[in-house]
């Protein structure tokens, strides 16, 4: 099952290595991670999506915790969560279908951000499933490239992963 | 008070209480050569030959003392030459600070002359690792990796040192305190778990205990022998814990796992509640997961969370130092008015006789030529079982833990996790500079002692004892086994042609060689040796031993427990 580990880490540098060594040295998937800053300088805020059985997530979650660098560490997927990834995808856009992008656009609530007299750059925002379904609808041979911020997630209302 | 960054380092380690470094210096740490000439006053730098041995000796230092080894390398071939005896005291969970040289600041990530990334080779192996890019971090930076080493699950922790890092100047004041908010070790464990287990253990009909290494590096083996006392229980050790409980007592089965004895398997195998502490169910203890111990619910007593349900999924975990849950565990048992289930532990114990019976460590003692065996008891014998026992890797390793039984702990000081070859005379040095007065043997073979004969030089210049028993079957003995076994004796590569005469090296190096042959001679050969003649003597005590002698009991990989090999 697939899960959304979020962790909070010492922002230095040297701490995203030792969380992918982790996972590549103990043979953990890693489908897709987002990194950056937040608000306390001090501290980056780690998303990763990762698959496995119960035993796995939980030795990986462990594993993570003894990590140094690792403040803390939750498993968004036990609990009442958010996801959320931004796309950007460029498209070969001539003829018809530059207003069919735009119907398209509208319908899975999408911007088009870029435009030249053959491409558009549209900009999605949502939870994967989202993506994957406006990617699976557009002829491939017509999608010039894809970028994908890979999953990012946050705690329902008022819990928050922070420093206690 | 102002001083270089290397100055720093020397008073930081006289201030934390460090009395011997073991090195190797090069150009990324002159600086910090220099301060050892100019400031250090209690601490006492030991040259080595070669920068794995460093390591090993100062792990050899933790193992037999319980304090933080540490290590002074320089920069590139320094440290890669260090990077095995760092993993080898990984995989153990050995306390260790190793000090590496980088090149200057400046010059990383240039392919400097001498520049390796010492954090990145290092960081599957160690508990931590920094890079000091900044003077005024230094002080900070060594009593975190102290604190990280020695705390927790053990283990090593490598500070990287730039070179203008080493002479740039700060003003020096010993850390009293260390502060990591991301690295809270567990110091007590659940009292609520604590009773349970207890419950379960007074309930079992077919108990054993099962301990490891984490009892000794926790040192506990006082609460250990208390409580095992109290419950009456059979208990085994692993390779890693042999001496945490003494091996003399009846109740001791033995060591237990690929070359354990038949008691102690079986026991584990048919046991209905398994009480695990330290003990971390490696794949050399379990053998095939899949059958291993059927029947049993398990309490798992660790320091570290990760190594609970990691192999064998467990029924009830103790997340905590086991020196205080065995201590609380023990009030437990005084306070409860449940009682054992005395008829099934009688029963246990008839069974366990029948089984210990069939005298697993038998072997042949009436050939002309010496039985490894006979070699490791007759050297029991002449240092009446209380020597410290570094061991190398291979056949003479599970010799020494079958027929050298150790009543203390930190008496056998071996590679069991990384199974590192050429680990044992260097441990050796360490364990005898911590215990000057002590007898520290080596027990080795002819394959292993080369991968570091090079210290027999370090051993002359500083006077260290070291009693090397070579059991020199003229094959690299485990590696035979196991192509007699497995490989329909196909003996590629593991035959050792166009070895030295270890007496004459050992002549060489100023040291004694002796050779034993004969086994008539062996026991009063060994007495000469361990005699107050050679107490200031290495003695390199070469012994030709049986070369078709295989490890016995033995689980063939795959098999489960109950599944051994006999002689």
């Amino acid at each position: 099952m697939k899960h959304i580990i979020s962790m909070l880490m010492e922002n230095e540098s040297g701490a995203l290595s030792r969380v992918s060594g982790l996972f590549s040295a103990r043979g953990y998937n890693i489908h897709a991670l987002t990194v950056a800053p937040t608000e306390d300088e001090t501290l980056s805020r780690l998303t990763l999506v990762t698959s496995g059985t119960e035993q796995e997530i939980e030795q990986i979650v462990k594993h993570l915790n003894r990590l140094i660098d690792v403040v803390k560490v939750l498993d968004l997927t036990e609990g009442a969560h958010i996801e959320r990834e931004l796309m950007l995808i460029k498209v070969a856009a001539t003829g018809d279908m530059r207003e069919e992008y735009k119907r398209l656009a509208d319908i899975f609530r999408a911007d088009i951000i870029d435009v030249t007299s053959t491409t558009y750059t549209i900009q999605m925002v949502g939870d994967s499933n989202k993506l994957d379904a406006f990617i699976n609808i557009l002829d491939s041979g017509l999608i010039l490239e894809t970028v994908r911020s890979g999953t990012m997630g946050i705690l329902r209302g008022e819990k928050c992963l922070q420093l206690s | 008070m102002e001083m270089t960054g290397a100055q720093t380092l020397v008073h930081f380690l006289q201030d934390e209480g460090v009395e011997h470094i073991w090195g190797y210096p090069g150009g990324a740490v002159l600086p910090i050569y220099d301060a050892l000439d100019t400031d250090a006053t209690t601490l006492n730098h030991i040259l080595v030959r070669h920068e794995q041995a460093a390591v090993h000796a100062a792990d050899g230092y933790a193992r037999s003392t319980g304090k933080p080894g540490v290590v002074l390398v320089t920069s590139g071939p320094g440290a890669t030459n260090a990077v095995t005896g760092i993993a080898t005291a990984y995989m153990d969970s050995i306390p260790m600070v190793c000090i590496t040289g980088q090149v200057p600041t400046g010059l990383i990530g240039l392919d400097a002359f001498q520049e390796i990334d010492t954090v990145g080779i290092t960081r599957p192996i160690v508990k931590h690792n920094f890079l000091v890019k900044d003077v005024n971090d230094l002080a900070d930076t060594l009593k975190k990796a102290f604190y990280l080493a020695t705390t927790g699950r053990p283990g090593p922790v490598v500070v990287d040192i730039p070179k203008d890092v080493q002479n740039a100047k700060s003003n020096y004041v010993y850390p009293q305190e260390v502060d990591i908010r991301s690295y809270l070790p567990v110091t007590k464990g659940h009292s609520g778990q604590i009773k349970k287990a207890v419950e379960m253990m007074l309930s079992a009909k077919r108990p054993i205990l099962y301990t490891g290494g984490g009892v000794i590096l926790g040192d506990a083996s006082e609460e250990l022998t208390t409580l095992t006392r109290k419950l009456g229980f059979p208990i085994n050790q692993t390779l890693m814990g042999l001496g945490a409980f003494p091996a003399s007592d009846p109740q001791a089965l033995g060591m237990l796992g690929m070359h354990g004895t038949y008691e102690a398997n079986l026991a584990m195998h048919h046991s209905d509640v398994i009480i695990a502490i330290g003990a971390r169910f490696d794949d050399r203890v379990t053998g095939n997961l899949e059958k291993f111990c059927p029947d049993a619910k398990i309490i798992h007593v660790d320091i570290d969370p990760a190594s609970i349900s990691k192999n064998v999924i467990v029924d009830i975990p103790i997340v905590g130092p086991v020196k205080q849950v065995l201590t609380e565990m023990i009030q437990v048992l005084d306070n409860t008015k449940q009682e054992k289930d005395e008829a099934a532990l009688a029963d246990w114990w008839k069974q366990i006789e029948e089984w210990r019976a069939t005298n697993c460590l038998r072997y042949d003692t009436t050939g002309s030529k010496i039985k490894p065996q006979a070699a490791m008891q007759a050297v029991w014998k002449s240092t009446n079982g209380d020597a410290y026992v570094s061991s190398d890797v291979g056949q003479h390793q599970m010799y020494a833990a079958q027929y050298y039984p150790f009543d203390k702990p930190r008496r056998w000081i071996n590679s069991g996790g990384l199974g590192t070859m050429g680990f044992g005379l260097p441990a050796a040095m360490g364990v005898q500079m911590a215990h000057p007065d002590a007898t520290s043997i080596c027990v080795t073979g002819e394959g292993s002692i080369q991968m570091n004969i090079q210290e027999l030089s370090t051993c002359l210049q500083y006077g260290l004892p070291v009693k090397i028993i070579c059991l020199n079957n003229g094959f690299l003995g485990m590696v035979r086994q196991w192509q007699e076994f497995f490989y329909e004796r196909r003996y590629s590569m593991s035959y050792m042609e166009s070895l030295p005469d270890f007496v004459k090296l050992a002549e060489s190096y100023g040291h004694v060689g002796v050779r034993i042959e004969d086994p008539k001679t062996m026991q009063t050969q060994l007495d000469e040796v361990f005699s107050d003649k050679y107490k200031d003597r290495l003695v390199f005590v070469d012994i030709l031993t049986d070369q078709q002698e295989n490890v016995y009991p033995m689980i063939p990989a795959g098999a489960g427990l109950n599944e051994m090999i006999l002689v």
